[in-house]
């Protein structure tokens, strides 16, 4: 007898799961979700994957710490309902969480199964989004009773992650909530920033059902600070506290010669002709946006991915990112990084900006761009970029696009009596509970924190909600 | 809600229509605008609120037809709503007693001149009104500017009614005549304003314009609405609509309002394909 008949051959492991997708090269042309979403059989190969930890790390990644292993657990029992509600306790908007939070960086960077050199981490968000999805899609209609209304109101700024998880915090505890949106459309970043082949918008539509289902009041067209300032929000509509989730949207540009020239868009208006306005229906709606031959993406980040991305299935040609650095640096999801060399977006890289060329009758034409090296590390700890002396050269285009941040919006901030901001206009809050200098004034989401993610505006949210709570004398 | 409760026509392709909108009304103040959007697949265009009603809760807007939306406002009947109406946005105009302010409106823009007339006369000024449009038929709100007015001075390029002649040389007039002129506020087409300011500037005169740049969400978010004032990029729906007309980068704005010439088209000859479209009265049409 050999020695393999005798000991147990070792069971393979399985390796973590993929995600089923579309095919790069017909979804770079359409606006239907990129990813597919796991079947029942790979979610349960991928549950099989989770080793059930005592003291399990992957939650510490969590900044809403959902309880990772018993959902996933409940998985592998085949309790698909219950998973759900084990993730909905920390977590409102799983079906949202699961399509897009950077989890690479937050649960599975910190999952044993993925620890270095052992192989590739637990696919956490890719189950969440399976249960999420299962759960909806065999949905009961039963819900838990709402408790008695307590007499108290809260009123909210913005539909973004952060107010709708507020609200849905407080409506559960009997407090009334109205929520007061500056656009047509409710879900803040989440309708008119990500786009629908990575948020379907009706996923987001039915996450503001559910709120209104459960009593929650909505005003859209109420821009706060034009219409009604937060001090008359408490003064006069007699709320008992307000929470300001205005986010931060305030495009920022390069401030180079050419940018104002047409085609030249914010990341912002592009996104929201194309996801808002829904410009791609174009002229079944009545919104244009450019369609550019030739389109250049200012950026590095998600939204620079998110734009390139776009614009391919808007009918661009040649869809370019443009960024001072190297691909080690670039600030975007590994996963949108490779969903966009997938589809065909190029990368034209240590290139920096220096000019946007016209035509006569205003139109961009082309950009000029600096040749750059990595220098030293700066305090941030990347390598910074540094001139080459004299390397330039021009790249044609016609629809330029600038994806290069976003700084706070001063409407709200600036409106309100004494609320103290920091140097970049962000209001000041306690990370911990919200609170701002104001009384009865509580802040959270990019507001607060400059742009940041999904999951970060909806863990403040629910952090203000339970500081909320906390004064009302509600537990 | 937006229900539109009076409506009428005010000369060809321009109509004035009174909407129940209690909370812009309520909020309003001269100088400021609105978004709106007509249907669900419809575009956000603003417009520049003509009147408002607090004690009503109405507010006013006047159109010329141009576009799409235009158009398809202009065949909304009494009791239609408008799908969204957002407001009041914009900073409100400065008012204060400044002594004499000349209002110069052309064509389309007497009727966001007119609440800014009525503030300025309401602050104690002196107001001389000169409005201005191609021909006799196209005047509008002559009487509602005249209720708030001093003295009121009406040409047309034609000569049809009034002086013969642009706004720009009755404007001009009372310079050399030597009327003490405090302040100057234009609105109008943007060669207008443009000409406007370039009279003033001459006369070395303070000049505020309204500017009309394309605008998506009108709160700061997307910078549809650039403009370049005084060398620096501002942005239309919050730093203005107003802007020292003298510092105002006109032939950029031109170029930026021309942006979507041929999807305006398209989208303009798609409406009359519909239902609703053939129902309007283009110019040269039925
Ligand atoms: C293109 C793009 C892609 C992104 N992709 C990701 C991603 O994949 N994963 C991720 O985790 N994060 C992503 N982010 C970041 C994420 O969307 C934000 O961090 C998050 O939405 C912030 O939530 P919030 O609730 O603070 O604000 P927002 O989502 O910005 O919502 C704020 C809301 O307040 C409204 N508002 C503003 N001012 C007023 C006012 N005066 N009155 C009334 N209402 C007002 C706004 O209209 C808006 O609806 C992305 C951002 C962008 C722009
Ligand atoms: S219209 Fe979007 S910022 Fe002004």
């Amino acid at each position: 007898m050999s020695d393999q008949e005798t000991k147990p051959a070792k069971k393979p492991k399985t390796p973590r799961q993929k995600m089923p997708e579309q095919n790069p090269i017909e979804r770079a042309h359409n606006f239907y979700e990129v990813a597919l979403g796991y079947d029942n059989d790979l979610a349960l190969l991928e549950a099989s994957r989770c080793l059930q930890c005592k003291k399990p790390s992957c939650m510490k990644g969590c900044p809403v710490e959902v309880d990772i292993p018993d959902f996933i657990s409940l998985v592998k029992s085949g309790d698909l309902m219950g998973a759900a509600w084990k993730i909905k306790e920390k977590n409102t908007l799983p079906r949202i969480a699961g399509r897009v939070c950077p989890q690479e960086s937050q649960c599975e960077s910190k999952c044993v199964v993925g620890a270095k050199g052992k192989g590739e981490p637990c696919a956490i968000g890719r189950l969440e989004r399976y249960v999420a999805d299962y759960a909806a899609l065999h949905d009961d209609g039963k819900r838990p009773e709402l408790p008695k209304p307590t007499g108290l109101k809260v009123g909210v700024v913005g539909s973004g992650p952060a107010g709708l998880t507020l609200a849905g915090a407080l409506i559960k505890k009997g407090v009334a909530v109205t929520v007061f949106e500056a656009l047509h459309e409710l879900g803040g970043v989440l309708v008119y920033g990500i786009p629908e082949f990575r948020l379907p918008k009706a996923i987001v539509r039915a996450e503001v059902d559910e709120l209104i289902r459960m009593g929650v009041e909505f005003k859209t067209n109420w821009v706060v600070g034009r219409i009604e300032t937060v001090d008359d929000m408490l003064e006069k509509r007699k709320f008992d506290g307000v929470f300001i989730g205005s986010g931060a949207g305030a495009p920022l540009f390069l401030r180079i010669p050419g940018e104002n020239l047409n085609g030249v868009y914010s990341a912002n208006e592009f996104l929201t002709r194309a996801n808002l306005m829904k410009a791609y229906k174009f002229p079944e709606t009545d919104t244009p946006v450019a369609k550019g031959r030739r389109v250049v993406v200012f950026g590095g980040g998600n939204v620079a991915m998110d734009s390139a991305r776009t614009a391919l299935r808007l009918g661009a040609q040649e869809s370019t990112i443009v960024y001072r650095r190297t691909m080690e640096e670039l600030p975007a999801r590994t996963e949108e990084v490779h969903h966009a060399i997938e589809e065909g977006v190029k990368f034209q890289l240590l290139n920096s900006p220096t000019e946007i060329v016209g035509n006569e009758t205003g139109w961009a034409v082309g950009v000029n761009v600096q040749m750059m090296k990595l220098g030293e590390p700066d305090a941030s700890g990347r390598r910074r970029p540094v001139e080459i002396p004299g390397e330039t050269a021009q790249i044609e285009c016609d629809t330029v696009i600038v994806a290069i941040g976003n700084a706070a919006n001063p409407l709200v901030p600036t409106s309100t009596k004494n609320l103290e901001t920091n140097k970049w206009g962000n209001i000041v809050a306690d990370l911990e509970t919200g609170k701002t200098s104001r009384d009865r004034i509580w802040a959270g989401g990019d507001i607060v924190t400059g742009a940041a993610t999904v999951i970060l505006a909806m863990g403040a949210g629910r952090k203000a909600a339970l500081s909320m709570l906390k004064t009302f004398g509600i537990s | 809600m937006f229900e539109i409760l009076q409506k009428e026509r005010l000369g060809p392709g321009v109509n004035r229509a009174v909407i129940s909108a209690p909370d812009i009304a309520r909020a309003h103040k001269p100088g400021q605008f609105i978004i709106l959007r007509t249907h669900n697949d419809g575009e956000r265009i603003p417009l520049t609120v003509a009147d408002k009603d607090a004690d009503k809760g109405t507010i006013t807007l006047v159109w010329q037809e141009v576009g799409a939306t235009t158009y398809y406002m202009g065949t909304m009947a009494v009791g239609e709503k408008f799908q969204d109406i957002c407001g009041p946005l914009g900073k409100p105009t400065h008012l204060e007693k400044f002594g004499t302010v000349v209002g110069v409106g052309g064509g389309i823009g007497v009727a966001p001149l007119y609440p800014i007339t009525k503030g300025m006369h309401d602050a104690g000024n002196q107001v001389i009104s000169i409005i201005g449009a191609r021909t006799e038929g196209l005047l509008i709100m002559t009487e509602d500017i005249k209720k708030v007015s001093d003295e009121l001075i009406i040409s047309t390029d034609d000569g049809s009614f009034g002086v013969h002649g642009f706004v720009t040389q009755v404007l001009q007039g009372l310079i050399d005549k030597g009327t003490k002129i405090d302040l100057v506020v234009a609105i109008g087409p943007v060669p207008m304003m443009k000409a406007v300011c370039g009279v003033t500037k001459k006369a070395n005169l303070p000049t505020v314009v309204s500017l009309n740049p394309i605008m998506v969400d009108g709160t700061g978010m997307c910078g549809a609405c650039r403009v370049e004032v005084a060398g620096k990029t501002m942005f239309g729906c919050v730093d203005g609509p107003e802007f020292d007309g003298l510092q105002v980068d006109f032939d950029l704005l031109m170029k930026r309002l021309a942006m979507y010439k041929g999807p305006e088209l398209i989208a303009l000859n798609n409406f009359r394909e519909t239902p609703r479209g053939c129902k309007c009265s283009f110019p040269g049409g039925a």
